[in-house]
């Protein structure tokens, strides 16, 4: 990202329009458009952008969903839809000229079918509400992003959310049969099915992780899987980063897929271990945690073998939960790193590339020469199974310029990912915050091909646009800018 | 290679410009498999061979015309697999007409779809460009989800080039259960089964026969053996069948009655159709070989949650696949122009309006 957008102010006879409009057939309760009443949806999780919308609708019933969204089709509205707000990537940053489409309403988790292990759920019900739920039935749903207690469902499908256990159990795009969705006509679609798969085109990978771009989720039927019956996990402790790196790949090339697999540098463990206390090694260069589950005659079996791999790996020191507090403690504190590193730095800033997991230790080394580069620190916890780094770099947004640098040493993060094979985000999205990095990712060619396949679902370009896929003109001038080793980014574009 | 893409995509730009069908062919083997076929045929058998894999990272690249046999047995030799388990109609299958048909074995309900292991694609698109989606790695929510798109599109959005799939290491041991059951009987066990953490990976049912394969750990597997009970199949016979269900070699599969596939939801009760039917993927896939109208086991898929395909044989002037409500149709013609707007990659193939 650059320097953050001005506000753009409201056009207040438009608003009164889209209001009166609204009004026709919704609740005033549903209709928020005073400055103090839409000033808290300014923002989703990515705080560093703001934008007041100019009218906030918030629908109760499908029915009202479409005729919002038939409303806005009619006069060119923009509408960006949202759920729970918790997006890391301002997905869900409003528009001043649009609607913000809240689904914080539909919190109903509509039929659990406990036979075939699936559920339906409105948009707005928490991820973590859906395994509650199911609980009870030694059932739940797999894809546990960190906010999964406050995270909604329908935001979990615009992402294409993931979580700690995916190398395993998937993403969010594996673990759910079908969506209802509204297109910006307000029309309803079902795309998917109950069965294991649909006719025609695979909709549903498509939608997944589509950012609100393409279709609002009225509703999603998840799969649920059985809950395993027992899990261990081993931390271990590393004076080398590479021999870290080493144990993952020695404890895959040797035929296990952990349920858990993860990686913390020394920042990292510190800030962790000064909050959560947790038990990590403060004194070494890495701390990993592999979990295992399933029966307990597989567990007890293969959390041996991989004790054994990762001490022939080079671990300085390795110890196997005895017990399910034990275990929780283990975690704790992987699951603390986010508000660790908040607490040991006015600001934090968390990215998410994803690289080949065999050059996580030459990606560390560059990005600590990075750190030199731009005089600030960074925390790296590592999603090990499934190569996903998030780098937590510390600033202070008080301090002029610092956020700024803050934002190009993330840029250089996510190129780096690159250079080494990997993408710009694993599971946060590219929302407004990565946008011009989709310009490294993708050639025009590609680029236009997504805008043609929003232009198959919105011709208008009314949904949540300027989000996730740039313009070739944004991209021409973030390459004219940003001319990267000498190589202009498209030599071939006019320049605007 | 560069040279074979480049005839490609010559060969594409011509069709576009003159609106000629190109029918696009791997290996031939599925050429049964979907609406009837027409045009220039589109060769990619000769570009083949093994782009990049790496065991550690659970990842392979092949390209498009890479004999399937070839990408497993690479796999194999490091002790990894398609956990999809596709079907070989042949030993010509490709690794392209493997993702581009989108079917997948006996292990799907319990691993996943092929859709569920595709990572990357390069792709031609119908105007000839050479695109790249997706990647190398197992998370990647950058720009729509194109890859996976391409599973089962058969070729109809763009012609495979490459592709980056998920790889999984191969059970260290397997044993399959034979239990004697009734059929409603069988499909609710294998619900109940489901639900439970059981290291399940395959499940058939046929002539009051219902076969479970277990895959793991020895201690996983033989603990699981003593909960689901019945008796052990020996170990080739058990192969020989999971292989037969998977390539359509099985006896069932012999005949002439038009063979239809029905994707249910997997606690569908037993349908009630005339013809012989076989139930895999824990209920959730019920083949079925029977002369009854199209329009009658359409809507008796269609009761149950799912749709029914016409697989092999039969008449299809009633279309392939299920027919699409026209609001999904739109949205599947739009794509289509999307990706191929002189509508030259197999034409007809998926849908006669695609």
């Amino acid at each position: 990202m650059t320097a953050v957008a001005e506000q753009v102010a409201v056009d207040l006879a438009r608003q009164r329009e889209v209001v009166a409009a609204l009004g026709a057939f919704l609740p005033r309760s549903s209709i928020l458009f005073d400055h103090e009443d839409v000033k808290p949806y300014e923002c989703d999780g990515l705080t560093a952008y703001r934008q007041v919308p100019m009218v906030v609708a918030l629908p109760e019933t499908e029915e009202q969903v479409c005729r919002i969204l038939r409303t806005c089709h009619a006069r060119k509205v923009p509408v960006v839809a949202r759920g729970a707000g918790t997006g890391l990537s301002g997905g869900a940053l409003p528009l001043g000229d649009g609607v913000l489409l809240s689904l914080a309403r539909f919190t109903r988790i509509v039929a659990i079918d406990e036979q075939a292990r699936t559920a339906r759920v409105q948009p707005g019900v928490r991820n973590l509400a859906i395994s509650d739920a199911v609980a009870p039935l030694g059932l739940y749903y797999a894809p546990d992003p960190s906010s999964q207690l406050a995270c909604s469902i329908g935001g979990n499908v615009a992402e294409n959310s993931g979580g700690v256990h995916c190398l395993k159990y998937g993403l969010t795009g594996h673990n759910i049969l079908k969506l209802r969705i509204a297109t910006i006509e307000g029309e309803i679609v079902e795309i998917g099915s109950e069965a294991l798969d649909a006719a025609g085109y695979d909709l549903l990978a498509l939608l997944t992780g589509s950012e609100g771009l393409l279709a609002v989720i009225l509703e999603v039927t998840v799969r649920l899987l059985a809950k395993p019956e027992y899990a261990q996990v081993v931390m271990a402790a590393f004076d080398d980063i590479e021999k870290a790196g080493q144990a993952v790949a020695n404890v895959i090339a040797a035929g296990i897929i952990p349920s858990g697999f993860e990686m913390m540098d020394q920042a990292a463990t510190r800030a962790v271990e000064d909050f959560a206390r947790a038990g990590y090694r403060t004194d070494v260069a890495a701390v990993l945690l592999c979990e295992t589950d399933g029966t307990r005659e597989e567990v007890g079996e293969e959390i041996r073998r991989v004790q054994d791999l990762i001490e022939a790996s080079g671990a300085v020191q390795t110890e196997v939960s005895r017990d399910e507090a034990q275990r929780l403690r283990f975690w704790a504190g992987r699951k603390a790193a986010f508000p660790a590193a908040g607490a040991i730095s006015p600001d934090y800033y968390c990215m998410d590339g994803t690289i080949p997991r065999r050059r996580v230790g030459e990606v560390l080394r560059k990005i600590t020469q990075l750190e030199k580069k731009y005089g600030l620190r960074c925390a790296n916890v590592f999603h090990a199974g499934d190569g996903n780094l998030h780098p937590l770099i510390l600033y202070d947004a008080n301090q002029p310029g610092e956020l700024a640098r803050t934002e190009a040493f993330g840029a250089e993060i996510l190129e780096l990912c690159l250079e080494v094979g990997g993408t710009i985000t694993g599971e946060h999205g590219v929302g407004v915050e990565k946008i011009n990095s989709m310009c490294v990712q993708f050639r025009p060619a590609e680029l236009e091909t997504f805008h043609r396949i929003k232009h198959a679902f919105d011709q208008e370009g009314l949904l949540n646009p300027g989000k996730a896929v740039p313009t070739l003109a944004r991209c021409a001038e973030f390459g004219r800018m940003h001319v990267h080793r000498g190589q202009e980014k498209f030599p071939d574009l006019p320049r605007f | 290679m560069d040279d074979v893409v480049d005839n490609l995509s010559r060969l594409i730009r011509e069709a576009a410009k003159q609106r000629r069908p190109l029918c696009i062919r791997g290996g031939g083997t599925k050429d049964f498999y979907g609406g009837a076929i027409h045009g220039y045929k589109l060769n990619t058998g000769d570009y083949r061979g093994i782009v990049a894999y790496e065991p550690t990272e659970l990842v392979i690249t092949a390209r498009a015309g890479t004999p399937l046999l070839e990408v497993e047995a690479a796999l194999r030799e490091h002790g990894q697999m398609l956990a999809f388990e596709p079907p070989h109609f042949g030993s010509g299958t490709t690794f392209g007409g493997c993702v581009a048909a989108g079917l997948s074995g006996p292990r799907r309900p319990y691993a996943g779809a092929v859709r569920d292991f595709v990572l990357g694609v390069r792709i031609l698109d119908g105007k000839g460009d050479d695109l790249k989606f997706g990647g190398q790695v197992m998370k990647n929510v950058a720009g729509y989800d194109v890859s996976r798109l391409m599973a089962g599109a058969l070729g109809t959005l763009g012609v495979l080039l490459e592709v980056s799939l998920k790889v999984l290491p191969l059970p260290a041991f397997e044993s399959t259960l034979l239990l004697k059951r009734k059929v409603a009987d069988a499909i609710l066990l294998m619900n109940q089964w489901a639900a439970r953490p059981l290291p399940i990976t395959a499940t058939a049912y046929r002539d009051g026969t219902l076969a479970v394969r277990l895959s793991g750990a020895r201690v996983a597997v033989d603990a699981a053996m003593k909960r689901v009970g019945g008796d052990a199949a020996a170990p080739a016979e058990a192969e020989r069948f999971w292989a037969g269900l998977r390539d359509q070699t099985d006896p069932f599969f012999t005949g002439v009655a038009p063979l239809w596939r029905l994707s249910v939801k997997s606690t569908t009760a037993p349908l009630d159709l005339s013809g012989a039917q076989l139930i895999e993927w824990g209920g959730a896939l019920r083949w079925l070989k029977s002369g009854a109208d199209a329009k009658t086991i359409r809507d008796a898929a269609a009761r149950a949650g799912g749709h029914a395909t016409l697989f092999r044989g039969g008449d299809s002037s009633q279309g392939v696949f299920h027919p699409l409500p026209p609001a999904l149709m739109t949205l599947h013609r739009n794509l289509k122009q999307a990706f191929d707007p002189s509508g030259i990659l197999n034409p007809g193939r998926l849908y006669p309006e695609l």
